[in-house]
């Protein structure tokens, strides 16, 4: 047996020692004699979290198909783990070896959330590696990330050597071939990433400056080593039946969030709500072919044995071939004990079908994600839902026999007026009016309405990257109002209101839309104790005002300011396919409270054409809306 | 039908608890496609007990579990195909078809056999101490420990509930009567230590009384003037058994050798 790397004595003190073991099943292991490249994946959160996220999966395939590579996983510490590492001085250790991190040639950094960023200086300062990347030294492992924040990298830049831009099947192989390269020519730390710079899709933070506007705002961007680009493109895998996908996930011995295999049928939306970053930065919607995702659905069930599937994509409903697709796991796998799960479904004749086939209808709930309470703000943001849309759908289900059903909506979007707050609560009280129009004997018991509503935040690379945030004042006399108004509804008692906090929502704004000034605070405030910060009971938003107070950054400045056109936005050096010009139209658009169709139906010329694929190349049913 | 299963655990699994160990189970089990019967309904679970849940940290070369099956190959087919779908450190070692009338093996366990290790490191006095130091205690007439529950504290015996100690391994087995000397000494998946300071134990288990070997190294402890501290100590089960005898006379079986005889 391998020696773990903790001794027997912390193990059996800690919780949940089985996230530091490794040994799971279909783990790789590969004889470190016989590879040139250690590379270390790395989830900034607790391995529950952490191992139920498919884009490591996929990653730690793909490299492990490589014979030279040797691809390891390293989670974020729990805390009691984290004081134990830091009061013995032991490093930061990888899974499947249980050697040091720092031993790696390469830590790679998943970003998937802007609250895992503390986590991130935790993973490099217990793996003993300097925690800004200008301090590292020819011993110490390359320091990547890549994910969704990385389209705007800017407050994390800091940290870095290299961010990778876009869909990891890419270009990674040629990352780590001019890793070798260099190595082989005794080149240095500084020459490789001179060298990777000019790979498309590679972002060299150290080889750029920023300069500020006395305002603040930025004045300037340029390049300072003749080895970097303009501008960065962001990596796109066109055909996604014939790349990377594992075929024998992970299994955990311990239950972990998504405790499932995860089937994604397709990436991107055709939908384009003006609020939602991935749907536009997954442009161009690609989907997998219906054989192949037969064909791994039973590979990675038998591989894993695992009692669940789960469909994965923004907007199942649009999947093409998903009837088909669904009716296959229900003949094939509900017989052999297999759940399927089908998040982001919309509610119709068939979802009510599938759902009756695989779900117990009384324990289960509809859900609707209309966002806006009016039909206007919905307009705003291109959220093609009516309410006669749901008011039909809730009516179809409730005569089918459920009874529970879920809202989520948004505070704070763009032109949101008191009338469309009330909204949320008279939208919900007609589904539940709905309810008892039918006659008693045939319903089944009460209904129940859960509504809830989060603080919208404006990402990048979305229209609303200009708009301004409410500021928690504004957002909290909303959720009031909110409240007030739903207790004032005859069906009061059925609808229950939960609402999310204001603090870690500011915080996000902050770090969606910040620029490289915002390093500094999250060293701060990390180095004064912040860290799981999307953990509600570690979070400590004083210790973060604190931080901004003292670096002279104004939260308001981020958050709650709106930008103009000619505004150098801090992500704008990114070319991710959708133009500014089009973010800016549609911005305007929704100003207009016009809707623009889906890119089945019309195109409006987002620019993700550059990506020569998908549904930019179909047939349209109108014209190119500009 | 019913099946019964031994398994071994072991390395670093003793880290997994025992309803971790369930669902390595249930997912090895879909692994190798083994027929197992569901429970009904919408979220079909898997009808499977286990004999005497092991704790975090300790090994074991004698773990059960009771499964549901509508059909199965012969048990040497069935071994295979289930260890292959399995690691290193849980491995299936038996497979017994029980019939429909046995009682499931939670409900008669009595007794355990195991091995304790002092860990390289923790050693407090060397080998030759501890053997004498351990057979005085171990002649005591009555070893009186406290037992602290929430509402009371209160002393027990637990004498009576050690059946028998030993400090080799084929001393043991003549001892407990398990020796049939062709293989005087069985190769344990317990981890070794070099400072060979050890003791086997045979212990009252399951519902009636019950005795953990932890519980065995705190009155020692206490009885040669230590300190105890449970992480020293590597606990590792080695068997066990269903009581088949009648009022005080023991009749010690091992749970996979229980049918065989009754059935
Ligand atoms: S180019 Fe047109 S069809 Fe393609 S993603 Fe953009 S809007 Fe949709």
């Amino acid at each position: 047996m391998k020696k773990l790397a903790l001794s027997d004595e912390i193990l059996l003190t800690i919780d949940k020692p089985a996230r530091y073991i490794g040994n799971e099943i279909n783990v790789v292991t590969k004889d470190l004699d016989k590879i040139d490249i250690r590379f270390c994946m790395c989830f900034p959160d607790v391995y529950e979290i952490g191992m139920s996220y498919l884009g490591i999966q996929i990653l730690y395939d793909m490299f492990n198909r490589r014979e030279d590579t040797y691809c390891e996983r390293v989670y974020s510490p729990w805390v009691d783990l984290d004081r134990i590492l830091r009061d013995k001085q032991i490093p930061l250790f990888a899974l499947e070896s249980q050697e040091p991190v720092k031993c790696f040639d390469f830590l790679g950094i998943t970003l998937q959330y802007e609250m895992s960023y503390t986590n991130i200086l935790q993973i490099l300062e217990l793996s003993q590696i300097p925690i800004y990347a200008k301090d590292r030294t020819e011993e110490d492992p390359v320091v990547l990330g890549g994910g969704p924040c990385a389209y705007n990298p800017e407050p994390i830049a800091d940290f870095f050597d290299f961010f990778y831009i876009g869909e990891g099947e890419t270009v990674y192989d040629r990352v780590l071939e001019a890793y070798k390269e260099n190595k082989k020519q005794g080149g240095s730390r500084r020459d490789y990433l001179e060298k990777i710079a000019r790979i498309e899709g590679i972002y060299v933070p150290s080889f750029y400056e920023v300069e500020y506007k006395e305002d603040n705002t930025i004045r300037a961007f340029h390049k300072k080593n003749g080895h970097a680009k303009e501008k960065i493109r962001k990596q796109v895998e066109m055909n996604l039946s014939d790349t990377f996908y594992p075929k024998k996930p992970l299994v955990p011995y311990i239950k972990v969030t998504q405790d499932r295999v995860v089937l994604e049928i397709q990436r991107g939306c055709i939908r384009g709500c003006r609020f939602c970053q991935a749907g536009m930065i997954y442009r161009p919607i690609r989907e997998r072919d219906v054989a192949f995702l037969k064909d791994y659905a039973c590979q990675m069930l038998k591989a894993t044995g695992h009692e669940e599937i789960s469909l994965s994509s923004l907007s199942s409903s649009d999947y093409s071939a998903l009837q088909e697709l669904v009716y296959y796991l229900i003949e094939e796998f509900s017989s052999k004990g297999v759940n399927i799960s089908l998040p982001s479904l919309r509610i119709d004749a068939f979802a009510l079908d599938v759902m009756s086939k695989v779900q117990d209808i009384r324990k289960s709930s509809l859900t609707f994600a209309p966002e806006a309470g009016s039909q206007r703000l919905r307009d705003v943001i291109n959220k093609g839902l009516t309410e006669k849309n749901i008011l039909e759908g809730a009516m179809n289900a409730f005569r089918s026999g459920w009874n529970r059903v879920k809202l989520y909506f948004m505070l704070g979007l763009p032109t949101e007026t008191e009338e469309d707050v009330e909204e949320i609560a008279v939208l919900s009280d007609k589904i539940a009016r709905e309810y008892y129009t039918i006659p008693k004997e045939q319903r089944n018991g009460k209904v129940s309405i859960v509504a809830s509503t989060s603080y919208f935040v404006p990402k990048p690379f979305t229209p609303f990257q200009w708009a301004r945030m409410d500021t928690p004042e504004e957002y909290i006399n909303k959720q009031r109002l909110l409240r007030g108004k739903i207790n004032g509804q005859l069906n009061r008692k059925s609808i229950k209101y939960n609402w999310h906090e204001a603090e870690v929502s500011i915080l996000e704004g902050v770090f969606a839309r910040g620029d490289r000034r915002i390093s500094k605070v999250i060293y701060d405030a990390y180095k004064a104790g912040c860290l799981y910060d999307a953990w509600s009971e570690f979070f400590q938003y004083e210790i973060w005002l604190k931080a901004f107070e003292e670096n002279q950054l104004d939260i308001a400045f981020y958050t709650s300011r709106e930008r103009e056109r000619e505004e150098i936005l801090p992500w704008d050096f990114l070319d991710v396919g959708v133009t500014k010009d089009f973010l800016w139209r549609e911005y305007k658009r929704g100003m207009e409270e016009k809707v623009t169709p889906n890119c089945r139906r019309a195109c409006a010329d987002c620019g993700a054409k550059i990506f020569h694929g998908g549904v930019c190349y179909d047939k349209k049913e109108q014209e190119v809306i500009r | 039908m019913k099946i019964r299963i031994k398994f071994t655990k072991s390395g670093p699994l003793k880290f997994i608890g025992h309803l971790d160990v369930m669902r390595y189970f249930q997912k090895a089990f879909r692994r190798a496609e083994v027929d197992v019967e569901y429970s009904q309904g919408f979220s079909p679970h898997q009808l499977m007990s286990f004999a005497a849940p092991l704790g975090v940290g300790l090994t074991s070369d004698g773990e059960y579990l009771d499964v549901s099956m509508h059909t199965c190959d012969a048990p040497e087919i069935m071994i295979k195909k289930i260890n292959e779908a399995m690691n290193e450190y849980i491995q299936v070692v038996g497979f017994m078809v029980l019939p429909d009338s046995s009682k499931n093996a939670m409900s008669i366990v009595a007794a355990a056999d195991y091995l304790v290790s002092v860990k390289d490191g923790y050693e407090t006095m060397d080998k030759a101490v501890f053997k004498w130091k351990f057979t005085d205690f171990s002649n005591k007439d009555s070893i009186i420990i406290t037992k602290k529950s929430k509402k009371s504290e209160k002393d027990v015996d637990i004498k009576p509930m050690i059946y028998y100690t030993a400090f080799e391994q084929d001393k043991f087995r003549e001892g407990i009567g398990t020796a049939d000397g062709k293989d005087r000494v069985l190769h344990l998946a317990a981890d070794c230590y070099t400072n060979g300071i050890k003791v086997f134990m045979q212990l009252a288990t399951g519902s009636v009384n019950n005795l953990k070997p932890e519980l065995v190294m705190e009155a020692f402890c206490q009885y040669a003037g230590e300190v105890f501290k449970e992480s020293a100590y590597q606990v590792h089960r080695m068997e066990v058994y269903a009581d088949l005898g009648a009022g005080t006379n023991r009749k010690l079986i091992p749970l996979d050798k229980v049918e065989c005889l009754t059935g």
